[in-house]
């Protein structure tokens, strides 16, 4: 892949401040808090794996990032800029810099491949070849080349889930959020997209936010890094781990833990053992 | 008595809810980006893509009116201003109601359907994500095609209702397809062709916000999208129906 499917000049990182940052979050929906009182950063060429059993609030918090949901309490800067309580229209630049993999990969149906891929720079009115040029290096960076005028509907999940990270790719984004992209999916797809992820965060430094309850991936994200020159994944170094990658753990709407892999699997904590176990 | 008081509250909610929703579709159109090929894409698909059903639906009305109307006048010796009956019939309401109705069916149930997929499945969570205002992107190009294609389907409707009557009268009621024609054109008024044209633009309205509201608002997976088109089919077809009274006990008076 070539240099511009790369991350920008983060303009946060220039400024040394998290590119995300949760202040106190409480999110409800008329009901009991979906996520209570959180707190956490992601700082540049950070990759934050959240982890977490189904249906804890991962996605909402997910979501809560780049203002998709709006939280009851506390407040989430993006970029340095507050998002809790801009009104939609003021959120839509700000979303743009931001690049998100959906749990079933959330494709346009009506719409070809090349379409879904090339979805904002459609809006953009970017001149059609330039489009076609950026959406084969997308595709070409997820291995799918050949599905350039597909629909969606006629993939495999594996190959949704792969079109959607070409998707949220080709904007270059500043930040990279993943909603379960290895969901539901069998064990070797499941490490080819882990592979892409690792791709994105080694290659081009993307700070990413990814959610997960499957604790092999998080532990393949930690061990591993992609190699440019044998362009695969490979393992590090025995007892090395990536010092960029670090965890977040959610359990009923709370924040239990926040750390590196080392203090995850030596913590105490009652239901951060059980997890792992 | 806590439930009446709930279902009251709920009631009111969603009132409020679906005006905001139709009031901030509607500002849309003051403000770019507009999509106009959204905008002519749905224009095809709800305009173009009615036609058959509003030819069918008005020229058998007509013919039905044109049928009931010629026993009943035959008692009183006037068949002959059937074509008056039949012709102020369709403009005045059948065309604009039928019509209504027809692409309330058609068209809210799957504006609903389609927009509740999208839900349900993200695509809506997924747009915003890409930096699209789904509201400016599917809703309001949706209210205006719906709006801008019901006014002339109701006209299509209109023609072929006076034309179903004419063929009735002329070749099962044997009588003078001159003076059908004569007397259709001769008592329909500027008041009535006024009335007939401003319903549909209020139904369309009605149409596409009822589909496009019940569609974004849908929650429950696939379960929540058939429930959310029989709601828009439903309160689409009643509102024609009760805005249809409303609109007809005003333009009277007047």
């Amino acid at each position: 892949m070539n240099e511009t499917l790369a991350s920008p000049v983060h303009s946060a990182a220039l400024a040394g401040e998290p590119v995300v940052e949760f202040r106190g979050v409480t999110v409800s929906f008329g009901g009991p808090p979906v996520l209570e009182e959180i707190s956490f950063t992601v700082a540049p060429d950070e990759t934050r794996i959240l982890l977490g059993p189904a249906g804890v609030g991962k996605s909402v918090l997910l979501k809560t990032a780049n203002g998709l949901v709006q939280p009851d309490t506390g407040s989430v800067a993006l970029f340095g800029q507050t998002i809790t309580g801009l009104p939609e229209r003021q959120l839509f630049p700000v979303r743009a810099r931001t690049g998100m993999v959906f749990q079933e990969g959330a494709l346009f149906d009506s719409l070809t491949v090349r379409d879904n891929v090339a979805y904002q720079l459609i809006q953009e009115k970017v001149d059609d070849e330039e489009i076609d040029a950026r959406v084969l290096e997308a595709l070409r960076f997820v291995g799918l080349e050949q599905t350039f005028s597909l629909f969606p509907g006629s993939l495999s999940g594996g190959m949704r889930r792969r079109v959607a990270i070409a998707r949220a790719l080709i904007n270059r984004p500043e930040l990279l959020l993943y909603d379960s992209p290895t969901g539901g999916l069998d064990p070797v797809t499941s490490t080819t997209i882990i592979e892409l992820v690792l791709k994105q965060r080694d290659v081009y430094k993307t700070p990413s936010l990814l959610v997960t309850h499957r604790l092999q991936d998080a532990f393949t994200m930690c061990t591993h890094r992609f190699d440019a020159d044998k362009g695969a994944m490979t393992p590090l170094p025995e007892g090395e781990t990536d010092h960029n990658t670090t965890f977040l753990m959610l359990n009923e709407g709370r924040m239990i833990f926040d750390g590196s892999l080392h203090e995850l699997v030596n913590s105490k904590d009652k239901f951060v053992r059980e997890f792992l176990e | 008595m806590e439930a009446i008081d709930r279902a009251a509250k709920q009631f009111v909610l969603t009132v409020q809810e679906y005006s905001l929703f139709a009031l901030r579709a509607v500002l849309n159109l003051f403000s770019p980006p507009i999509y106009w090929s959204d905008i002519v894409l749905q224009s095809d698909i709800i305009g173009v893509g009615s036609v058959v059903i509003v030819i069918f639906a008005g020229f058998f009305t007509g013919g039905v009116l044109a049928v009931q109307s010629a026993a009943t006048l035959a008692a009183f010796g006037a068949t002959a201003v059937t074509g008056q009956f039949v012709a102020k019939s369709m403009v005045c309401e059948l065309g604009a109601v039928l019509t209504g109705i027809m692409v309330s069916g058609r068209n809210a149930s799957s504006m609903a359907s389609e927009l509740g997929s999208m839900v349900v499945t993200e695509q809506i969570d997924a747009m915003r994500a890409l930096g699209v205002d789904p509201m400016r992107k599917l809703v309001t190009p949706r209210i205006t095609a719906t709006v801008a294609m019901l006014f002339f389907l109701t006209i299509v409707a209109d023609f072929f209702g006076i034309l179903g009557g004419a063929v009735v009268t002329v070749f099962m009621n044997g009588q003078n397809g001159t003076q059908y024609f004569s007397m259709a054109y001769q008592h329909l008024n500027f008041h009535d062709i006024l009335q007939g044209l401003v319903k549909p633009l209020i139904f369309g309205f009605i149409i596409a916000t009822t589909g496009c509201f019940y569609g974004m608002r849908t929650t429950g997976g696939t379960q929540g999208v058939g429930r959310s088109t029989i709601q828009a089919v439903v309160f689409s077809s009643v509102l024609i129906i009760f805005v249809d009274l409303l609109i007809s006990v005003l333009m009277v008076s007047l």
